[in-house]
């Protein structure tokens, strides 16, 4: 004799009812929620370093929760995509709060800010994300390689992007391509001087890049002679109503002490138009026009 | 049946005020006295948000604590103790007795609340020296708070039929804990694929969602809640308690008592 | 009808850690207890006797068989209104005070409200706790809850009482009280049925006993036929119920547990029986004097050789 058969099949049959009918409800209380209700409630989150008090301990848990939740309504892979960028910020924001060594969360977090599309299309918050990131991991050099590759490829601000593979590549353990990408980035943005500098460092220091680093260095070099050049070409007409025909003009004007002559030792040829450019371009492969106009 | 049903709820509740249970009140007021300091120091607009969130957090918190400390006992301490014998030797149906012991206990955590709630708007008398019809909407809070009981009682007295008082501890907040997070187990179940699709969709459909449940900060920026919201939330935690109260009836049903 | 009737009630616990061994706490249990009558149920601990109230009360399910009290299935809930049940050294609830505990039962059993308040008291001093008050029961005296107990057994006025050793962890004056109380629930017509393993009590007050063992019935009777000084009576114990009808006018009392006959014989009549039987070809399983003491009979069947008859 077990118990009353009744009360078994009522029982059964409301356990079955009640938990289907739950989960009906259960949807319709989501969709009358929103589709990123979960999203928003980090707008109503208190300030991360309070809720990482308020976690008790587990703020690295937490953390992780709020990475999985950005990867999930952000991500390449969502199938969900949340055009809700707003926040975004916050959401990396309190995640980085709670755990400030979850490195995956500057790195690929700001990437889903600065991009577009793709992305939230907000890069100087990327920048800030990423520099948090910096301070809170000092040692960690590929947050500085992301921070040069939000520069460079978001806010087309080569100069900064330069600075930030230059501090990078100081760190203990940065690959020496950061160095790399430090001279370029400052030759990209025409910083010549610290172009050379970087370049010639790299020349000193690492015996495989040498034959790269001389072509940088001599194409920039002949970009700054060619710009002195002609600017006191400029001068000489200024000053004789009339562009020189070759270089002895510009000598017997005391404008140039001799016949200028390139990095490589062949003089620079004077060309019609009073245009000033080397003997041998396959030797200045990194030599352009743009360098030359640009270059500070 | 309804004299027995009633009589086995208001002992319940008799018991738990015996129990001194609600002298966590105290404990309540102390916490908002030793705060309000924290209030003075802080400009007035937040001064409100922070009374708010922390009374009604409070309130939630304390309450499930309860909620989960007597219900672990509901069952199991009457089967110890054998104070069952003599209520069964009577016309009680089995199921008479969990559900008093249900409705006993939602009964004391809704006192709980309700005196917790008459401190908070008291205390928000005193800080804004009046009440607005903003004020109001923290009754909705302490309602859908209050459906949070029904859920994590039904489901603390399930798993008191069968387990121990410290396994039904553990899966009690283990289970009220991962129903804070039920809206990231339902994206996660949006995003996967096959076999594992199909045991995260049960899984977020089984674990409690208590995240629709938590309008605590929509309460607190005075946003409004919709009215179609809390039908629908209140019919979800009548459901689902309903649900773990008939699979403590038919453990219970079946149980050899020692 | 009987009062109570158990019908072949079996008890096996599943053991051992993979629950597969089964060990029997009773075994085909046959009773039946006439209206009016004081059952004693008798039994060294362990025996049994916890099991089969238990399973009386629906406090656990039997493996196999049935039982009726006052001709309705133990399953129906309605018939515990007219069944009362004190549990071996009860616990009750320490937080209540008595009249709250009494109100309770009372309300749980179906109490009528008019008038409730006023009986309770009474039966309070009936018990003899009628100055309690208010104190909580977590304060109480053993002998005290152990009278609370028999309070709640009768609070609603059953025909039919289950006592579990009442008179357990009871001083001697605690214990005459409780006989008096007993005694006085025997004169209103009362069933009782109790079980102990204390058999003066059981010699004082049933009109007729059992004796359980193992979780088997050993003997069945009429106490003053078990009991009698000189060998007045005898005890004889057969397999094969085919004789029965044949035999029915000599026996002063008969009682079948499957194959086996158990039956209460004059000493007169015990040769005429005996032949009868052997005529019969039932299987003479034992023949028992009845002289001595009711204990003298409880020993006898509590041994080793009274297993056999089982």
């Amino acid at each position: 004799m077990k118990s009353s058969r009744t009360v078994t099949i009522v029982a059964t049959l409301l356990l079955i009812a009640s938990l289907a009918g739950s989960a009906v409800t259960s949807n319709k209380v989501e969709s009358l929620r929103g589709k990123e209700a979960t999203l928003e409630e980090v707008l109503f989150l208190p300030s991360g370093n309070a809720l990482k008090r308020l976690s008790l301990g587990y703020s690295g848990l937490l953390a992780d929760i709020y990475w999985t939740r950005a990867v999930q309504y952000y991500g390449a892979q969502s199938n969900q995509r949340s055009a809700r960028y707003d926040l975004l910020a916050p959401l990396l924001d309190i995640t980085t709060d709670l755990d400030p060594k979850l490195l995956v969360a500057y790195e690929a977090g700001s990437v889903l800010l600065a991009q577009k599309p793709g992305g939230a299309g907000q890069p100087d918050k990327a920048v800030a994300l990423v520099e948090k990131g910096i301070r809170e991991n000092p040692d960690y050099w590929r947050l500085y390689f992301t921070l040069g590759f939000i520069h460079y490829l978001d806010r087309k601000d080569y100069k900064a992007a330069s600075e930030a593979f230059e501090k990078g590549s100081k760190v203990p353990g940065a690959l020496p391509w950061m160095k790399v990408m430090a001279a370029r980035m400052a030759e990209r943005g025409n910083e010549i001087p610290v172009a050379l500098e970087l370049w010639n460092t790299i020349y000193q220091t690492n015996p495989t890049l040498r034959d790269t680093a001389v072509k940088h260095i001599v194409s920039l070099q002949a970009a700054a002679d060619i710009k002195e050049l002609t600017r006191r070409i400029a001068v000489y007409q200024q000053k004789s109503g009339s562009p020189p025909d070759t270089w002895a003009d510009l000598i017997r004007s005391g404008l140039i002490p001799g016949i200028p002559r390139d990095p490589t030792g062949s003089p620079y040829k004077l060309m019609p138009g009073a245009a000033v450019w080397v003997e041998d371009p396959g030797k200045f492969p990194f030599l352009s026009e743009e360098t030359i106009r640009e270059g500070k | 049946m309804t004299s027995r049903l009633s009589a086995i709820t208001l002992n319940t509740f008799r018991e738990a005020v015996r129990d001194r249970v609600l002298y966590n009140l105290i404990l309540f007021v102390l916490l908002l006295v030793a705060s309000s300091p924290l209030f003075g120091a802080i400009s007035i607009g937040i001064q409100r948000l922070v009374l708010i969130n922390l009374s009604l957090t409070s309130i939630s918190l304390f309450g499930v604590v309860i909620a989960i400390f007597i219900g672990i006992g509901l069952v199991f301490k009457e089967i110890e103790k054998k104070t069952l014998y003599t209520i069964l030797s009577r016309p009680v149906r089995r199921w008479e007795f969990i559900l008093g012991k249900y409705f006993g206990l939602v009964l004391t955590l809704t006192v709980n609340a309700a005196l917790m709630t008459v401190g908070v708007y008291v205390a928000l008398l005193i800080t804004e020296q009046k009440l607005t019809t903003a004020d109001a909407r923290l009754m909705v809070a302490v309602y859908f708070i209050i459906l949070q009981f029904l859920m994590v009682t039904a489901i603390t007295l399930l798993f008191s039929s069968f387990s121990t008082p410290i396994f039904s501890a553990v899966f009690a907040f283990a289970l009220f804990a991962i129903g804070k997070f039920a809206g990231d187990l339902r994206t996660v179940a949006a995003m996967a694929h096959g076999a594992t699709k199909w045991l995260t969709t049960a899984a977020a459909y089984a674990v409690p969602n208590f995240a629709s449940l938590d309008v605590i900060p929509q309460v607190a920026y005075n946003q409004p809640i919709s009215g179609s919201l809390i039908v629908y939330n209140t019919l979800y935690a009548l459901l689902y308690s309903a649900a773990m109260i008939a699979g403590a009836v038919l453990i219970f049903e079946r149980r050899n008592l020692k | 009808m009987y009062a109570i009737e158990i019908q072949g009630l079996s008890k096996s616990y599943a053991v051992g850690f993979w629950k597969k061994q089964s060990q029997p706490a009773l075994r085909g249990l046959n009773l039946t207890v006439e209206p009016g009558e004081t059952f004693g149920f008798l039994g060294p601990n362990g025996a049994g006797k916890t099991t089969t109230l238990k399973l009386l009360m629906g406090i656990t399910f039997p493996t196999s068989g049935s039982a009726r009290i006052l001709g309705k299935d133990l399953r129906d809930p309605q018939i515990k209104k007219r069944v009362g049940f004190l549990p071996e050294q009860p616990y009750f609830y320490d937080y209540l005070s008595a009249p709250e505990l009494l109100t309770y039962y009372a309300q749980l059993s179906g109490v009528a409200t008019p008038g409730r308040s006023q009986h309770i008291q009474a039966l309070l001093d009936r018990v003899g706790l009628g100055d309690v008050g208010s104190k909580q029961l977590r304060k109480f005296s053993k002998g005290m809850l152990q009278r609370v107990g028999i309070a709640q057994a009768i609070v609603h006025d059953p025909e039919v009482i289950f006592l579990d050793e009442p008179m357990s962890g009871l001083d001697p004056l605690g214990r005459y009280e409780v006989r008096e109380l007993i005694q006085g629930l025997k004169d209103a017509g009362k069933t009782i049925f109790f079980s102990t393993h204390i058999l003066s009590d059981a010699e004082a007050l049933c009109d007729r006993v059992a004796v359980i063992h193992k979780g088997e019935l050993r003997g069945v009777g009429v106490v003053n036929d078990l009991r009698s000084a000189s060998a007045e009576k005898a005890e004889v114990v057969w397999k094969g119920t085919a004789a029965l009808s044949t035999l029915a006018g000599h026996l002063t009392e008969s009682h079948v547990t499957g194959d086996t006959v158990r039956a209460t014989v004059s000493t007169e009549t015990l040769d005429l029986v005996l032949e009868k039987l052997r005529q019969q070809q039932a299987r003479l399983v034992s023949v028992t004097p009845l002289h001595g003491t009711l204990e003298d009979y409880f020993l006898a069947k509590t041994s080793e050789s009274g297993a056999a008859e089982a």
